[in-house]
């Protein structure tokens, strides 16, 4: 449901407030008169449901919830919770159920119906719900001081109530009754207590019907007419009622029984039921029950024949209930072949879509008319719905892939007509705009570029993607050359951000004046306003995620707001660059000495260092896969395809957990197949080597059978810290030469990615971005299990210093075990070029084909490698910004000039160079 | 003398700024804290502003009527946490009663002072409620979600103790705020309705006061913000609105979409922007009153001011952008169904 359940009413322009019933779970739930029947789940009462009863008694309130989601998920509108039972501690079991309900947020999204025959009972239920819910029920069965007593404490705590029809006397069982008992209470509730109208449900009672009573044939008719003139009487006022009792005579019989509630309801709602205690799977469509039924149904309800009982009975012997088999919804397929594409496009089935594809070319003057016609019409409609939050990504891609295969089957036809018609008027493709996308010079990363494309062509708009390491003047020359009208740029390292102010520059110079979008993982909004912007005066926006590259393309492309868009943009980042430019001096830094002097204290006297049982280089070829697939970490995944929660809870979120299952359940399929068809290759290496602190940030390593150490250089956080917080580096975590102790370093690099092109070829030929997202997604997470499942073993295995570790998979996420593995590149050691040196100490590029790109960016990019170091209180930490003492120091050791030292550290420069 | 009433009628209010930003600019210490009274308290109480009321009124007097001076129109009592169930972490919980007592006073005194100076601009006092450090929504034991630190009972107890307070110290307006639990407002309305029920008093002015936490758009507790009004109308509040957690630039949707659905007055105090990254509130006054004055020209609010972060000044400048600008006008509440 919408969260803007927005009254607009306004009169004469003063805003309207309708006396509607409202209630509310975590999400409102507003009663108006063309709200259809509401469906109060009714499943989860320990009277009426011998499986919930058990459940509770047994204490097993997990599985209790499991009953409650159901009936979210089957469409209950409200949920009716119920503990009257006689073995039960009813208050108890309410609170505890409705605290435990409180925390699964896909079930107390819909407000609930405290049900129970013992007041006190709903008292303990109104101490536990946040939400405005419903009492069910009160009356004045006890007389009218109890009623009003137990009215004023519902309305304490704002909720709607139920009065059943009842006097000091007992039920009302004939219609007089039930509408006099009614509209007592009414005048009593509005009166003397202050209650609302439209907070009040009727319940004028169900009874059994064709029971063999001749008393009871006529009690639906009574019901329904009662309903009639409650709501003619007291026209706020809302009718509910417990619908499955009508049919309890037929228990067992689910064929009679669901014709019959669905035949008394078409009645009663037709009198003004507005909602029913009823299980949303025993209801019948009216239209889909076999006529003779229905007929013999209508009889018994509406009491239209004396022997209607006696024929009802006889039909039910002939009938024997089925069990019912979920199928596959195929009445789409009965539509005109414009709503089979556009269903086909918003629920992305790619099934039929080549037949339809090729039926709506035979209907159409010219193949483009089809693309321009009902695939824009479904596109649009997908963009509409994604626009406003009703689909998710993973959604939208299917959708994409849908459109792929359907032009795929268009254009053979298109270009046959675009040869015949070149000469005559030009058959062009009617495009929203060309958009270039490139993942910039020495970078690999592109999944995020990929979605980007897939959500623009979605759109319209031509797509020219230039894939990744694309170097600047290829860019400038490809938007030059098909005439683009955006170019949009991509990375995930680093120096990658250096490359996106390189193209900015070169923009500039080769007087371009299209506008240039700036996304990907390490880009931010601060970044763009403050380091590429400057550059360039034609329009930088950073672009946060796929979603957003929509609007802002759509604003950049539109004559009319494209002036003003930019103009704000460039407001804010004006805005961003001044505050970040007055903000900077805030921080205090130490000089990199006195840094040094506030290192990691470390006891190294009381310190043995572990050697490694298994000292020098391993290799791994072909790892078994699915030993890696038990280490994955998900929530990663998830945050790819852009949907955002943790994981698993993500996977039963009231807002994206439907989508989020879905894309999990393809994965998993997908992560199978992989596995047992061995689409990818694992490889490994791993070094262990001796290694010892030559300076304050200098780590020697000696490898295996060489006499020719390397010396490692690191860099030390230079900002001031709290009091006794140390000033990390990563050389202090390993021992110091004058110690006298030998200490140990590790380093390794692993790949999932190989043979990952041939897939993504495949991929394709089949325009199915979807699974080649998909796939390079998860070659991620798998390349990610597989550097935990290395690092487990070396620490377990081959260093051996934590082989008593024991931790599930959930613990290693955390990294709850001792050490460390810090990769070249990320916070702790940020300076890439030593990559260089941990890829000969292991002859990485040789021993699993990883390359090295310019910008140290590792191909495939399925690759992670890093260092592994032991102490126990080594731990993960950020360098953060270093002063220029620091960076004069670390090109020292690396034999730079300061020019390239401060080309590497860029992004960690406190000062501007 | 104008009515509360009367006077939202005719104008926007301005309701004052941050408390506790204020109490930081003195830089007390734990023995101001303590004062005379508490010299010998076995626990430290530097940081417990409400104990405040009773060993430096002076200076809370003094932090009011900066407001008033600045032109707020309505001033919230220094009693955020002055209940029993707040108070126990500093093993306080039977001063709860006096707290409320003598904050309610100071402010009172505080704002008659300012009545009598201007009787065209007469001054009121909301009694602050605030939200409680334990909740009844939310489990504090992720390992165990049904479980709940404090009863519905204990906390409408506590409540109550401290709305006999407010009232008995004079207060005009009670004032439930920072509500990221609705289940603890609730609680709150059902001890004020129980409170003006036992003792037949008229009941005072109900304002309701929510907190947004992210941009999520739902409270802490997991309702939309359309989810959160239904479950408290029937306070039949003053005011609905939102404070708190997110500055004005963030709020803006939240409050346009109050604007749309409540049927009474809307307020909107935020805080002075997003802390920076040292916690700080950077938002300045001219900033702030900007945001406001847009709210105020699309007729989203009834009641503005500041919560954390802002400044005598900030509500200066507010006050200065909305003086001229009409207040969002009372909705209409049908009694019938248009057939």
């Amino acid at each position: 449901m919408s969260t803007t359940e927005i009254n607009k009413d306004t009169l004469n322009g003063t805003l309207v407030i309708q006396p509607y019933l409202r209630l509310s779970g975590l999400e409102p739930l507003v009663v108006r008169p063309e709200t259809n029947f509401i469906n109060i789940g009714e499943r989860t009462n320990v009277t009426g449901s011998k499986k919930f009863a058990r459940l509770i008694r047994e204490g097993q309130y997990e599985e209790a919830l499991s009953v409650a989601r159901q009936q979210v998920e089957n469409g209950a509108q409200i949920l009716d919770v119920n503990m009257d039972d006689a073995l039960l501690d009813g208050e108890k079991a309410m609170t505890t159920f409705l605290n435990l309900l409180a925390a699964e947020p896909d079930i107390s999204r819909i407000p609930i119906m405290i049900d129970s025959s013992k007041f006190s009972i709903i008292e303990a239920g109104l101490k536990c719900i946040q939400g405005k819910c419903i009492v069910n029920s009160i009356s004045l069965k006890e007389g009218e001081d109890k009623f009003i007593e137990q009215a004023f404490t519902c309305k304490s705590f704002g909720a709607a109530i139920v009065v059943m029809a009842f006097d000091e006397h007992g039920q009302a069982d004939t219609l007089e009754k039930k509408v006099s008992f009614s509209h007592r209470a009414y005048k009593i509730l509005t009166e003397k207590v202050g209650y609302d109208p439209q907070d009040i449900i009727f319940d004028p009672n169900i009874f059994a019907i064709a029971t063999g009573i001749e008393e009871h044939n006529n009690y639906a008719v009574d019901f329904i007419e009662a309903t009639r003139q409650i709501k003619q009487l007291m026209p706020l006022t809302r009718v509910s009622g417990g619908v499955s009792n009508i049919s309890f005579s037929f228990r067992g019989n689910d064929v009679v029984r669901e014709a019959m509630h669905s035949v008394f309801l078409y009645h009663a709602i037709k009198a003004g039921m507005d909602m029913g205690i009823v299980n949303a799977g025993m209801v019948q469509i009216y239209d889909e029950i076999e006529p003779q039924l229905r007929e013999l149904c209508e009889d018994a309800i509406l009491n239209r024949r004396e022997d209607a009982t006696e024929r009802l009975i006889t039909f039910a012997e002939t009938v024997k209930a089925k069990g019912k088999v979920l199928e596959k919804d195929e009445s789409w397929r009965n539509g005109t072949v414009q709503e089979r594409l556009s269903h086909a496009l918003v629920n992305g089935i790619t099934d039929y879509i080549e037949a339809d594809t090729e039926e709506a070319r035979q209907q159409y003057p010219r193949p483009l008319d089809v693309i321009e016609g009902p695939l824009m019409d479904g596109m649009n409609i997908v963009g509409d719905l994604f626009g406003s939050g009703k689909m998710f990504l993973p959604q939208v891609v299917k959708s994409a892939r849908v459109m792929k295969k359907s032009v795929a089957v268009l254009t053979p036809y298109i270009e046959a007509e675009k040869q015949k018609l070149i000469e005559e008027q030009g058959g062009q493709i009617k495009s929203a705009g060309k958009i270039l996308l490139a993942t910039v010079k020495g970078d690999v990363h592109d999944i995020g570029k990929n979605i980007v494309g897939v959500v623009l062509g979605c759109n319209g708009y031509d797509i020219i993607d230039m894939g990744v390491m694309v170097p600047a003047e290829k860019i400038l020359q490809t938007a030059r050359e098909e005439q683009v009208d955006i170019i949009g740029l991509s990375g995930l390292i680093t120096p990658s951000l250096d490359e996106m102010v390189h193209v900015a520059r070169e923009l500039k110079r080769q007087q371009f004046d299209i506008p240039l979008l700036i996304g990907g993982a390490t880009t931010s909004r601060t970044h763009t306003a403050v380091k590429i912007a400057p550059e360039y005066e034609h329009g930088v926006v950073h672009v946060l995620d796929a979603s957003r590259s929509v609007t802002v393309t759509g604003s950049l492309l539109n004559k009319a707001l494209k002036k003003n868009f930019l103009e704000e943009v460039k407001g804010e980042y004006t805005r961003l660059n001044d505050n970040f430019r007055n903000k900077r001096p805030a921080k205090q830094y130490l000089s990199i000495a006195d840094a040094r002097r506030n290192k990691t204290p470390i006891d190294w006297k009381g310190y043995t260092p572990v050697k490694p049982r298994q000292l020098g280089v391993q290799v791994f070829q072909d790892y078994d896969l699915a030993d890696i697939a038990q280490y994955i970490d998900w929530q990663p995944f998830f945050i790819a395809w852009e949907l955002h929660g943790k994981f698993p809870q993500i996977l039963e979120d009231s807002v994206v957990g439907q989508e989020a299952t879905r894309l999990y359940n393809d994965a998993r399929a997908m992560l199978e197949r992989i596995i047992s068809e061995k689409w990818l290759d694992a490889k490994a290496v791993i070094g262990l080597f001796p290694a010892n602190a030559t300076g304050p940030d200098s780590v020697r390593v000696t490898p295996a059978g060489s006499d020719q150490p390397m010396q490692l250089e690191f860099l030390r956080q230079q900002v001031k810290k709290a009091p006794g917080q140390p000033n990390f580096s990563l050389a202090d975590f390993i021992a110091p030469e004058d110690t006298g102790l030998q200490d140990y370093m590790g380093a390794f690099a692993v790949t999932t990615g190989g043979g990952i092109e041939k897939w993504l070829e495949k991929f394709k030929a089949d325009h199915d971005d979807y699974s080649s997202i998909m796939l390079k997604a998860l070659a991620d997470r798998l390349v990610e299990a597989f550097a935990e499942l290395m690092h487990e073993r070396v620490r377990k295995e081959w260093w051996g210093y934590a082989s008593e570790e024991h931790l599930s998979n959930e613990e290693l996420i955390k990294e709850a075990y001792s050490g460390i593995r810090p990769a070249p590149g990320y916070p702790a050691c940020p300076e890439h070029t030593e990559k260089y040196k941990l890829f000969d100490l292991l002859d990485a590029t040789n021993n699993t084909g990883i390359t090295l790109t310019e910008s140290l960016a590792m191909y495939p990019a399925a690759s992670v490698s890093g260092w592994y170091l032991a102490h126990p209180d080594s731990k993960y930490f950020g360098i953060g910004k270093i002063e220029k003492d620091q960076v004069e120091d670390y090109a020292q050791r690396k034999g730079w000039t300061l020019e390239e030292a401060e080309k590497w550290l860029r992004p960690n420069l406190e000062y501007d160079m | 003398m104008k009515s509360l009433q009367q006077c939202a009628a005719g104008r926007i209010l301005i309701i004052d700024g941050a408390m506790g930003t204020m109490i930081q600019r003195y830089k007390l210490q734990e023995a101001d804290y303590r004062g005379e009274r508490f010299k010998s308290h076995h626990c430290d109480v530097k940081g417990n502003n409400d104990l405040l009321n009773l060993t430096q009124p002076d200076i809370i007097a003094a932090i009011h009527r900066e407001y008033l001076e600045a032109g707020a129109d309505i001033i919230e009592t220094n009693t955020f946490s002055s209940t029993s169930i707040a108070m126990a972490d500093y093993d306080m919980q039977h001063l709860a009663y006096e707290l409320n007592v003598a904050a309610a006073r100071i402010a009172k005194a505080a704002a008659a002072e300012y009545t009598a100076k201007n009787p065209e601009k007469p001054r009121f006092v909301a009694g602050a409620i605030g939200p409680l450090n334990k909740t009844l929504s939310l489990s504090p034991d992720v390992n165990n979600p049904g479980y709940r630190s404090v009863t519905f009972d204990e906390v409408a107890a506590a409540y109550t103790e401290q709305v006999k307070g407010l009232v008995e110290g004079g207060v005009d307006i009670l004032l439930i705020e920072t509500i990221f639990d609705t289940l603890n407002s609730k609680a709150a309305i059902y001890a004020i309705k129980q409170y003006f029920r036992q003792t037949g008093q008229p009941e005072l002015p109900i304002m309701i006061s929510g907190t947004i936490t992210d941009a999520s758009g739902r409270t802490l507790s997991g309702q939309t913000l359309e989810a959160f009004y239904i479950s408290v109308m029937h306070a039949h509040p003053f005011s609905i609105g939102l404070n708190c957690a997110l500055g004005g630039q963030q709020m803006r949707p939240y409050i346009e979409e109050l604007s749309q659905i409540a049927g009474c007055y809307v307020s909107c105090y935020p805080n002075a922007g997003l802390p920076n990254a040292f916690g700080e509130y950077d938002e300045q006054p001219e900033d702030t009153a900007h945001i406001i004055e847009d709210f105020a020209r699309e007729g989203f609010v009834n009641i503005v001011g500041g919560c954390c972060g802002t400044t005598p000044d900030h509500i200066r400048h507010i006050a200065d952008h909305v003086k001229q600008l009409t207040p969002r006008p009372l909705p209409r509440q049908e009694a019938a169904l248009a057939s």
